[in-house]
């Protein structure tokens, strides 16, 4: 229960926040209204704001939010299963971890992004090219989550658990993964954005559709209002993406009192 | 009588730069129902006894015999309290107690049922829900004693299982372990290095020796009369001659363990 000073305090906080907000915008608007900052590269933010409010309303943007929306989801989606399943496998296989050691590294320490023409040759221009990058940038933040996940089970919560009479599978399915889960969850809110990036990275570097394509198309005329106004529903929508997963997150992890988070670097 | 549990001449021998010998030529038994406590001083290879009786550590040398049967793997006889944290921390205190049911394949919603009364038993109905991070550490001692009898193990494995305890706390769960335990009488191993809770406790002491190559040096018979109140039973004139029996030949022990312990 919060307190109603603190609850006084979280308002004053959100006003300031808000007065900070405003503040940028005015400066960006004074400067580039004085003609201190050119305003062909700097853009205007009231013809920005437009821009955003008259794609709200004729609703073109909606078509390419989903397409962005569904290839973050996607990526999301195959890289965790992927790095769960891969993860879980080599963590509990010694042999084959020690085998492709390197090579997960190599793949982790490559700048992934350069894979996207190779994709847009492989599968094209639409949204399955975005998703395979997302990927392999969702990919590795799950698996490195998993394989921490399962050297983290304690040995005698493992050791209790042989005792009550777990067989190998069941060690699998009622304490690996569970732990393995809990790490990943917790590691929700990297690969969410990370699988962001890589549908946006994407759309941005060749595409038809999705909101990194606007973003390039108003780029190819120079038209910098546009371009703002692509950057602010983008960051929006990944403040909504966040929200979103926080919410999650809370369902599922309600059994812990702190999450770690392991990230690949 | 066949003893429910035999450890027949163990050795555990662990590998190193300098191999170590934990435990040497040890033989125990314990029959059915009997309670045995195991003290001796700490770091005498104690606890890697209870692994080779449960199956989790095979011995270099020697025999585990249950129930008259050599052990092969885990002993699927025997339920173990660990010293440690042993529950799972995903799962909450109804669902970890119905763990083992569920691993016999038992039906979720039954083994679930039939752990709410366990946690009846110890004292913890109202708290199925909590998960492990917001039960007290004798809350979670409670949970995992119910984890272990809720099997029905014909033998217990107990590995300093209060040690984290405070004193009340633990005379608390010392007096709920033996009213379970006259209910329905289990072969218990009992490790602990706590004299007065070994007395209090069993009906037969066995005293280690100080490592490497603990040993048992002697055993006493505790004719103290059951039911037994932990606390109460302290302070008894039977109690004290005992202790001082013990403590004399397990004095030199632990003295020994220390100057050892000093050295590393």
């Amino acid at each position: 229960m919060r307190s109603r000073n603190s609850s006084r305090g979280g308002i004053r906080l959100f006003a300031y926040r808000l007065l900070l907000l405003f503040s940028v915008f005015g400066a960006w608007h004074l400067l580039t209204a004085t003609g201190i900052l050119p305003r062909f590269f700097f853009g205007t933010p009231t013809l920005v704001l437009e821009n955003v409010a008259r794609w709200f309303i004729n609703g073109k943007i909606y078509a390419h939010l989903g397409v962005t929306l569904v290839e973050t989801l996607l990526a999301f989606a195959t890289g965790t299963l992927l790095g769960l399943v891969i993860g879980l496998w080599l963590a509990l296989a010694p042999i084959a971890s020690s085998l492709l050691d390197p090579y997960i590294k190599a793949g982790n320490a490559m700048p992934r992004v350069i894979l996207a023409p190779i994709f847009a040759v492989w599968f094209g221009l639409g949204i399955l090219s975005k998703v395979a990058l997302g990927v392999t940038l969702v990919f590795f933040i799950v698996f490195f989550n998993v394989y921490q996940g399962v050297k983290d089970v304690s040995p005698i919560v493992l050791a209790n658990a042989r005792m009550l009479g777990a067989t190998r599978r069941q060690l699998l399915r009622y304490v690996y993964l569970p732990s393995a889960t809990a790490w990943v969850f917790s590691s929700l809110h990297t690969s969410i954005g990370m699988a962001f990036v890589g549908a946006v990275v994407g759309e941005y570097l060749g595409s038809s559709s999705g909101v990194g394509y606007l973003i390039l198309q108003a780029e190819g005329a120079f038209d910098i209002n546009t371009v703002f106004a692509g950057i602010l529903v983008l960051t929006a929508f990944a403040l909504v993406l966040d929200f979103a997963v926080t919410a999650l997150e809370k369902r599922l992890l309600r059994w812990r009192p702190a999450a770690p988070i392991v990230e690949p670097h | 009588m066949t003893p429910a549990l035999a450890l027949e001449q163990i050795t555990c021998t662990f590998a190193g730069a300098s191999s170590y010998i934990a435990v040497r030529d040890v033989s125990i038994e314990v029959s059915p129902g009997e309670f045995v406590a195991v003290v001796g001083p700490t770091g005498c290879g104690k606890s890697t006894l209870l692994n080779v009786a449960a199956g989790l550590l095979a011995p270099s040398a020697g025999t585990v015999r249950v129930l008259g049967e050599p052990l092969r793997g885990l002993n699927r006889h025997a339920g173990y309290m660990f010293q440690a944290e042993c529950l799972m921390p995903w799962r909450n205190a109804a669902e970890n107690v119905a763990a083992g049911l569920q691993f016999r394949g038992l039906e979720r919603l039954e083994s679930i049922r039939r752990a709410q009364e366990w946690l009846a038993r110890v004292g913890l109905e109202d708290f199925g829900s909590r998960y492990p991070h917001q039960l007290s550490g004798g809350m979670r001692k409670r949970v995992a004693l119910a984890q272990t009898l809720i099997l029905d193990p014909s033998i217990i494995l107990m590995d300093e299982p209060f040690s984290a305890l405070d004193l009340q706390t633990r005379q608390l769960m010392e007096n709920e372990l033996l009213e379970l335990w006259t209910r329905n009488r289990k072969s218990v191993l009992f490790i602990t290095h706590d004299l007065e809770e070994a007395i209090s406790l069993a009906d037969r002491v066995v005293v280690f020796s100080a490592g490497p190559a603990a040993h048992p040096i002697g055993q006493f018979a505790i004719d103290l009369p059951r039911p037994r109140d932990v606390a109460e039973v302290r302070l008894t004139k039977r109690f004290l001659e005992l202790y001082q029996r013990i403590w004399e030949l397990l004095k030199g022990e632990v003295l020994k363990g220390h100057a050892q312990q000093k050295l590393i």
